[in-house]
């Protein structure tokens, strides 16, 4: 679905990404891992077009794309849920899913109806949520994390990335969400996931993409690789050999 | 004795065992209500009903509480412009000068220019306006803290003001004019009533026609008890109102103009695109930016209700006092229009509040200051009380206010 050729980018005298080759189809979970300044998230910002490439050839569906800002990538169908969430605690989770798209007529909130799609997407997403009209401050750090990526959901993308979904939770929060992303997987949704996390990974991706100060260091397919060969390709431990 | 000691002591230890599950299960839920609702100054109201109602025989007189209803309106709508700014994690401290410059302007246009009272009046409400846009613009565009902003437009106002009373420092309005008969006109009780009846048979219509279309849509509805229980609350609340209020004058026209602002706001905020972007903002400001919601022109408009509420609140003062003096807007009006606001529970970090704090906060200050001054206490004591009420009331907010990193 989304292919990516040749992507360099250059802040000031350090090469954030030198020439980083990214491929994720439709239905499939693709990790992109590696150590703090390989360029993962320099990588996340071109894609969902908060920074620009000084080169990079972009494909989506085929078509070649260029992303200017944030709005084109959301336009194309890429929604990303960054790692800190985005979410007004003050405000219930019906408020926060329709936030800047609240379902109106002329300028009246139709509350009843976000609050019925809200819970449709929560039950088809089976993420559960005590009350979807509390306030979010009072909802757990997995819940929240299942609330961002349901509200990237609603507006109906094609590929969803996820930046650092587990970092924050615990064992069985975590469990929640890669259960949550092996279900939008299985919605055909392509899915790429940013994170520090070896055994979430390896858990929840069908192929992993290291990345090494900036560029590719390997493609594997997750079920076929043993972590060593993962933690050498992120460490440069394999050049060494 | 003993005998019974033993019959009651199993009955006493089941009962607390049968409570004390109770007590921990209803914890979460005291919290939400002591943060949440407006529960502890209902409460506050009630003890200082019942604390100065018995120190003195005139507090809850009709002839006193009617008075009240009286004072609040002005003051009131400043504090309702204090919780549009408070909502956005803001705030104003320009709301007094800004009340005491639009009430001067009104005057000087309708007694001095012979301009049309409703003209000077809408003049007066503009010019609110345009301040306000001044402050939000200076806030957003120039990025100065809200507080730098109105602290200069507290003193910069309140010194145009002056300018334009001149020298003689008084400006009398006519007490048979349109502005100054404001604050004497009162609601017939046959008038009252059907204000009454009109307001609980909306809220019940509005109730019923919203639980059933939740019903439609299967989501889940409010219990009927529950639901006859809070369109019965507001049928005792207004009715026993009306009733005091008729007993005397009858019903304000100010403090219906006041409730209505109340109600009206609330509306807008819980109901409208408008309303529910102010307390996104108030929220997670770089939450709601990255949703597409122009943040700067959401905290313009906050400002420049807050400044426009202040104009109205100013106008309302001034026609009690059916004059504009140099101390119009001046002294303690901004620090009571913002500690009402907070009583009442509006959070001074953003987000959280509704417009009725303004009502409860500006009755509880009022009701203290008002029995005090009846029980003949001295104004330093009567300071240190308000402090003290307006302290225990940031207090809970910021033990409310969840901890942030």
């Amino acid at each position: 679905m989304l292919s990516i050729r040749g992507a360099t980018k250059q802040f000031g005298a350090v090469q954030a990404l030198d020439d980083i080759a990214l491929d994720v189809s439709a239905g499939e979970v693709v990790a992109l891992v590696g150590d703090n300044g390989a360029g993962k998230s320099t990588l996340v910002k071109v894609i969902s077009g908060v920074v620009h490439a000084d080169q990079v050839a972009m494909e989506f569906d085929g078509h070649p794309v260029r992303m200017k800002s944030p709005h084109d990538a959301q336009t194309l169908g890429i929604s990303t849920v960054y790692q800190d969430l985005a979410l007004c605690e003050n405000l219930d989770v019906v408020a926060n899913l329709f936030l800047g798209t609240e379902r109106r007529r002329w300028s009246v909130l139709g509350h009843v109806r976000m609050e019925r799609t809200t819970r449709d997407l929560l039950a088809s997403l089976d993420v559960r949520i005590p009350d979807v009209r509390s306030p979010v401050a009072t909802l757990s750090g997995g819940q929240r994390q299942s609330v961002a990526i349901t509200r990237a959901l609603l507006g109906q993308p094609r590929m969803v990335i996820l930046d650092e979904p587990t970092a924050a939770l615990g064992v069985e929060q975590t469990a929640h969400v890669l259960a949550l992303i092996g279900r939008l997987r299985d919605r055909g949704l392509a899915v790429l996931v940013i994170s520090h996390n070896l055994a979430d990974v390896r858990a929840v991706s069908d192929r992993i993409v290291v990345l090494r100060l900036g560029r590719n260091a390997g493609d594997f397919v997750t079920s076929e690789t043993s972590p060593q060969e993962i933690v050498g390709a992120i460490t440069g431990a394999g050049d060494a050999l | 004795m003993t005998v019974t000691a033993e019959h009651t002591e199993p009955t006493t230890r089941a009962t607390i065992r049968a409570i004390v599950p109770t007590i921990k299960a209803a914890k979460p839920t005291i919290k939400a209500a002591a943060t949440d609702t407006a529960l502890p100054v209902v409460l506050g109201l009630f003890v200082i009903a019942v604390v100065f109602g018995s120190l003195s025989e005139h507090f809850l007189s009709a002839e006193n509480l009617t008075n009240l209803a009286l004072q609040m309106a002005a003051t009131g709508t400043i504090a309702l412009g204090v919780i549009m700014v408070l909502l956005l994690g803001e705030i104003d401290l320009s709301v007094g000068s800004v009340s005491g410059l639009c009430a001067v302007e009104m005057t000087v246009l309708n007694v001095r220019h012979d301009v049309h009272p409703g003209l000077a009046v809408a003049a007066a409400i503009a010019t609110g306006a345009a301040i306000g846009l001044l402050h939000g613009l200076m806030v957003t565009f120039l990025r100065m803290p809200s507080f730098v902003v109105t602290l200069s437009g507290l003193i910069g106002w309140q010194g145009l003001m002056l300018y334009l009373l001149g020298k003689g420092g008084t400006i009398d309005l006519p007490y048979d004019g349109e502005i100054a008969s404001l604050s004497d006109t009162w609601l017939a009780p046959g008038l009252a009533w059907a204000v009454v009846a009109a307001i609980v048979g909306t809220y019940a219509a509005v109730l019923l026609i919203s639980r059933r279309a939740r019903a439609n849509a299967g989501l889940p509805v409010t219990a009927w008890p529950w639901l006859v229980v809070r369109i019965g609350g507001l049928a005792v609340v207004l009715v026993t109102a009306v009733s005091v209020l008729s007993a005397d004058r009858g019903v304000p026209l100010t403090f219906l103009i006041f409730g209505s602002l109340v109600v009206l706001l609330d509306l807008v905020l819980r109901h409208t695109v408008g309303g529910r972007r102010i307390y996104a903002v108030g929220g997670n400001a770089e939450a709601a930016r990255r949703a597409g919601i122009n943040v700067r022109r959401v905290r313009i408009i906050g400002f420049m209700s807050a400044s426009t509420l202040a104009a109205i609140g100013g106008i309302l003062a001034a026609s009690r006092l059916a004059a504009v003096n140099q101390s119009s807007g001046g002294s303690d009006t901004l620090l009571i229009a913002v500690a009402a606001a907070v009583i009442g529970g509006a959070s001074l970090y953003g987000g959280k509040g509704r417009t009725y704090a303004a009502l409860l906060g500006i009755l509880v200050l009022q009701a203290v200051t008002n029995g005090m001054l009846l029980l003949n206490v001295d104004s330093s004591v009567r300071f240190m009380v308000t402090a003290g009420v307006l302290a225990l009331a940031v207090a809970i907010d910021s033990i409310a206010r969840p901890a942030r990193q």
